[in-house]
């Protein structure tokens, strides 16, 4: 079973990330039985088939993708994953933060793809709060990440206020 | 200035500690090259031709003299007691070893300095009018306006993986000495037709490979609203800016392929969810960042001082320097000077360990302990008294600080160029220096008067060629340096992109060249007339005709008819 950073702490996850193959369209991938993340255009093909499988799912999406294609359909999901394809690649901190902000999404918002211990602390301030770290890296060094820091200026998801108006106070 | 207060202080340290567990890590194989290259550049750590460099932020160009003391003790003790000011105000360190950089970011840290976000895909270093808080033209003073966006755009957790770096600059000056029309985002402080401060924002400014003028995004902002808007900006930037190429990826190509009307369309619609939350600034947290930047205390002086026009009088060397050197104060009976770091012979921007301690000697003496680095690459003590200034000018004179060339031709903007930078494509110092060779007679500089010279080592334009009157681009031909030529550039309220003259020419032509330009203007100036009033007079084509006479005589061409490779494209 694989491990996932969620909540702060390492869990066991049964969750499988499914991506197209060569050749594989939205329309014709069979879907898994097991619980698994779909690519955002299965979701919006096949809807209907997906919300009356018995299966469990969620949704990730692809760091270009955005969240306003799935803004009505937030409540059918208690997981969407955000992809980071490479680190520096870093559309999904937006992303991120207008799931939660823009569209208050409550479930859980895992990163997934090029996940690494040094960017750990800006994803969690994002509104992400679950890491499949990438396989080939120590789960319980990058735990550590989260706690890089113990104040920061902005206002993000974590801390809604500023600091200068925590200063103030 | 601004001082840290206890949190300020622990995020720095925090940060020092990261870096540290960082640069461990990679030598213990656990964080590969690849993973640890950008960390390392948003700490200022580059990997450059015969080493690494280390970028030293000086946000918006202001420093303490302990501050400079302390540079002039880690370029001692880490590097080659030697450090060169960037056009972004900053302090690069060009042979510190790699495993000694989180020494150097925690003595950094012990004086309130970093190396944070001085490179990389992510908002730079702040910058701003090196005569901030003094000038007598300016509106209000902009650096607790930059000490604001210095702390937003600390560690901002959105925007540490943009597409491409993020400049941005603040003017609340008449004239705008920050080029902030040459910024990702230029700010420019101004006031509403009620009165409120705010800022107009310009987007999509930038030099580098396609120089672009920024265009006006927003006429108003009121200061409330500055750090929501720049969210805003910086999100649409972050999720629409292209990330295919490196080399669209500024975000110029965005306004540009959008159109600015569209671009502030989307701005304004992503702020509009954003505006009146809990980043709106507060009145109270500025006041208490203004607070920082209260005025010292001055004396009560009569605007002139007879000992000072007396030794203007008397001292011909003294006198030249004055009118080069120092500037107009707001406060009477006071000056700014400008130390100069043009003196011949030593690179443009470059000041020794003992230089550093004798400028924050001045400055302790004479400034009220503070001084700025400026985009020029030169150092300015911002209060001195008049009735001290032939005391300091002895006292710089003595550390090669008083070359009486500020504004003048041998002032030269100019990166470190392909002798340090692995990204140059030919060098720049030995043109810098062949050109002071050319030029060595004092007296014809001065006679020449203002005109700005920069040279970029290549297309990055870090030297700031594009908005010089006279640019020098360094271009690679079949592994050969040649250089591009362009004039007509300025800095400043006209910005304006200089014109390519033609083809490039070896690096033994160019000091020639330059002359040849100078000829023109000499030729054809009327009184009142500096280089770049003759040049918008006349156009470019005097200018390119005597840069070509007589070239075949002076050096065989071997391809005077391909293609040139410009940065217009």
């Amino acid at each position: 079973m694989s491990k996932i950073i969620k909540n702060d702490r390492i869990v066991d996850d049964t969750w499988q990330v499914l991506k197209l193959a060569e050749g594989e369209t939205a329309e014709t991938v069979a879907l898994p039985a097991t619980p698994s993340l779909l690519p955002l255009a299965v979701w919006l093909a096949r809807k209907d088939e997906i919300l009356a499988s018995n299966a469990s799912f969620g949704v990730w999406l692809e760091s270009g993708e955005g969240p306003e294609t799935l803004a009505g359909d937030l409540d059918h999901f208690a997981l969407i994953g955000v992809n980071f394809p490479k680190f520096a690649d870093g559309r999904s901190y937006s992303t991120a933060r207008l799931l939660r902000e823009r569209y208050n999404y409550r479930g859980e918002i895992r990163a997934i793809g090029d996940v690494l211990q040094d960017q750990l602390f800006y994803m969690k301030r994002c509104g992400i709060d679950a890491f499949a770290v990438r396989a080939d890296k120590d789960i319980e060094a990058a735990l550590a990440g989260l706690r890089d820091f113990s104040e920061t200026y902005q206002a993000a998801v974590d801390q809604p206020q500023p600091l200068f108006r925590r200063r103030a106070a | 200035m601004y001082r840290y207060d206890s949190i300020d202080q622990q995020i720095i340290n925090e940060r020092v500690a990261q870096y540290r567990g960082q640069i461990e890590r990679n030598l213990a194989g656990t964080l590969s090259d690849d993973e640890l290259r950008p960390l390392r550049l948003q700490n200022g750590l580059y990997i450059q031709r015969h080493g690494p460099m280390l970028r030293i932020a000086i946000p918006y160009g202001q420093l303490a003299a302990a501050q400079l003391r302390k540079l002039a003790e880690i370029s001692r003790r880490y590097d080659r007691s030697i450090g060169h000011f960037t056009t972004r105000q900053n302090m690069q360190l060009n042979w510190p070893k790699f495993e000694e950089t989180p020494e150097i970011l925690g003595e950094l840290a012990t004086v309130e300095m970093h190396a944070v976000q001085t490179s990389g895909n992510c908002i730079r270093n702040i910058t701003t009018d090196e005569f901030a808080g003094i000038a007598p033209d300016e509106l209000t003073d902009p650096r607790p306006w930059c000490e604001v966006l210095r702390q937003w755009s600390t560690f901002h957790p959105e925007f540490a993986f943009l597409p491409r770096k993020f400049k941005i600059a603040v003017n609340a000056a008449a004239e705008d000495r920050a080029v902030i029309r040459a910024h990702d985002v230029g700010l420019e402080v101004i006031r509403d037709e009620a009165g409120e401060l705010g800022v107009r924002v310009f987007a999509g400014g930038g030099l580098g490979r396609t120089p672009v003028i920024g265009k006006i995004v927003r006429e108003f902002l009121p200061r409330k609203h500055l750090l929501s808007y720049l969210d805003a900006l910086l999100r649409v930037y972050n999720r629409y800016g292209r990330r295919d190429n490196m080399y669209k990826a500024r975000i110029k190509i965005l306004v540009n392929a959008l159109g600015v009307e569209e671009f502030s369309r989307q701005v304004e619609e992503e702020w509009s969810f954003l505006k009146d939350g809990p980043t709106t600034l507060t009145d109270d947290e500025f006041e208490r960042i203004a607070a920082h930047f209260a005025p010292p205390a001055y004396e009560t002086l009569p605007a002139d001082n007879a000992a000072f026009l007396g030794a203007i009088a008397s001292d011909k060397a003294f006198a030249a320097w004055v009118r080069r050197s120092v500037h107009a104060h707001k406060v009477s009976g006071y000056a700014a000077v400008t130390l100069s770091l043009k003196a011949p012979g030593a690179a443009p921007g470059d000041i020794t360990d003992v230089q550093m301690e004798a400028v924050a000697d001045l400055a302790d003496r004479y400034s009220f302990g503070e001084l700025r680095v400026s985009h020029e690459q030169n150092v300015v003590l911002t209060d001195v008294r008049k009735l001290d200034l032939y005391e300091v000018w002895k006292a710089a004179r003595a550390h090669a600080l008083a070359t009486p060339n500020i504004g003048l031709l041998t002032d030269m903007i100019c990166c470190p160029g392909g002798d340090l930078c692995a990204l140059a494509n030919a060098r720049s110092i030995p043109i810098a220096d062949a050109i002071n060779k050319k030029f060595d007679d004092l007296d014809y500089i001065h006679d020449i008067g203002d005109i700005s010279l920069n040279i970029s080592g290549c297309m990055n334009s870090c030297g700031h060629h594009h908005v010089a009157n006279i640019g020098i681009l360094g271009v690679d031909k079949n592994s050969e340096e040649w250089y591009q030529i362009t004039v007509g550039g300025q800095q400043g309220n006209t910005t304006t992109i200089g014109k390519v003259i033609g083809p490039s020419f070896y690096a033994e032509e160019v000091p020639q060249v330059i002359e040849a330009l100078i000829n023109v203007y000499l030729e054809q100036r009327t009184p009142s007339e500096r280089f770049i009033d003759t040049f918008d007079r006349l156009g470019v084509e005097p200018f390119k005709e005597r840069a070509y006479a007589g070239r075949d005589k002076r050096r065989p061409v071997k391809s005077a008819n391909t293609v040139e490779e410009t940065a217009h494209v």
